[in-house]
């Protein structure tokens, strides 16, 4: 049964199950876990170190927005799927876990390094945060994408 | 207040005082009014069917923020930049969220006779009422005041330094932080009925960039204390900005989420037997 309200486009099952997941895991990445482990409860970083380019400034602002609209989106369509179908639980956590690992990978590479915007912690050696953070976004990233593909055929 | 010219005592003259008091009654008498008015279309539409609760909780709770913003925060804000941020959060922000959640031109077609609704729906048809009520038009009027306000905030000229200067500017200030924040609100997740509500992509991509705008300001607000703000003030009072406007921005997404949601809701639920695992 796709039939759905007039002016919605019908999506197929498993599209909508994936994207939920992918957007999830991207935007919990990127705004649930800065803000809550290292804004609030480590206190390693603060939401502005004074030391950032305006190009970056601009950059941050944006991601830091979209970030909140792919956690809220997930959510809700992982609530529609929810109605629709059975929620293939394993699959949705792969997407999330790969959305994840690869948004937060982006965030070390892009924001962090590239554009040089704040540090993960200050006054140490920054190495092995580094290594930290980019080595559990890879795993994150490897385990959701094999997750993913043992889980195609039953989706 | 936050002095301008960060030097000294700055007493007011008498007629100063007065207009500083004159525009904190006017605000206050303003804020009850609006309370008073919806009681009054309660009263008037009780023969109706009933009015959610939540609405009319939601309605006065938003009045509520903004008598708290115009009366004791306005008053410690003359001596802390953070409580000024905390009343801006309230007026621009969770105010205006709860004023449009209480859906006030639903409660006044409903409470109006046929003739006077009649007009107020043609009122809400007309060409402007239908500009500023465009989401790109209100997030304009809503974060250009902002920048306006505190991008200028260094500038002992600026209208942040005229702001505390004169409670005249004070008082368009405010009102326009309140209205603007309606008018943006309402063009997002508006719960009255409008005939030009713009498309859910559209409004989506209006409240994101709203957002980034938002968290930026708050950034170069912590690296640009306005004039007569100590370092420290200004940074807290970013901070609040900054988190505090997420509480409410998220709650915007949440909204739109649901809308979505609800607007989407398959046809063929009600019909379908419930799944068998």
């Amino acid at each position: 049964m796709t039939s759905t309200a007039a002016s919605v486009p019908a999506v197929r099952p498993g599209r909508r199950l994936l994207a939920s997941g992918l957007l999830f895991g991207a935007g919990v990445a990127a705004s649930v876990i800065d803000l809550l482990i290292f804004h609030l409860l480590l206190q390693w970083h603060h939401f502005y170190d004074l030391s950032t380019l305006e190009v970056a400034l601009a950059a941050d602002g944006l991601f830091h927005a979209v970030a909140w609209g792919m956690t809220v989106a997930g959510l809700f369509l992982l609530a529609d799927a929810a109605r629709r179908e059975r929620i293939a639980w394993g699959r949705w956590w792969g997407a999330v876990l790969a959305g994840l690992g690869g948004f937060q990978l982006l965030d070390a590479a892009v924001l962090h390094k590239l554009l040089g915007l704040h540090q993960i912690r200050y006054d140490v050696d920054l190495l092995p945060y580094d290594l930290a953070w980019s080595g559990s976004a890879v795993i994150a990233l490897v385990v959701g994408v094999v997750i993913l593909r043992r889980t195609r055929r039953r989706a | 207040m936050i002095q301008p010219s960060g030097a000294g005592a700055h007493v007011h003259g008498a007629a100063d005082v007065d207009a500083w008091a004159l525009v904190e009654s006017a605000a206050m008498t303003a804020v009850g009014a609006v309370a008073l008015l919806y009681a009054i279309a309660l009263w008037m539409s009780r023969h109706r069917s009933p009015w959610p609760r939540w609405r009319t909780a939601s309605w006065f709770a938003g009045s509520a923020c903004a008598a708290l913003a115009a009366g004791p925060i306005a008053t410690a804000a003359h001596e802390s930049f953070t409580a000024h941020m905390v009343g801006h959060l309230l007026l621009g922000m969770l105010a205006p969220l709860l004023l449009v959640l209480g859906a006030p031109l639903t409660l006044a077609l409903r409470a109006l006779p046929l003739d006077g609704a009649r007009a107020l729906s043609r009122l809400l048809r007309r060409a402007p009422v239908r500009w500023v009520t465009h989401p790109v038009v209100a997030a304009l009027l809503n974060g250009g005041g902002l920048w306006l306000l505190y991008g200028t905030g260094q500038d002992p000229d600026g209208l942040f330094a005229l702001m505390h200067e004169s409670a005249f500017v004070h008082a368009a200030v405010h009102l326009h932080v309140l209205l603007a924040g309606y008018l943006f609100t309402a063009s997002l997740v508006g719960r009255d009925p409008d005939a030009h509500r713009a498309p859910l992509a559209m409004r989506v991509g209006v409240l994101v960039a709203f957002i980034a705008a938002h968290s930026m300001l708050a950034k170069w607000l912590y690296a640009h204390p306005p004039v007569g703000v100590d370092a420290l003030d200004a940074q807290v009072g970013a901070q609040v900005m900054y988190y505090g406007g997420d509480v409410v921005d998220v709650a915007l997404l949440v909204l739109l989420g649901w809308g979505w949601f609800a607007a989407t809701r398959p046809r063929s639920l009600s019909a379908r037997p419930v799944a068998t695992a």
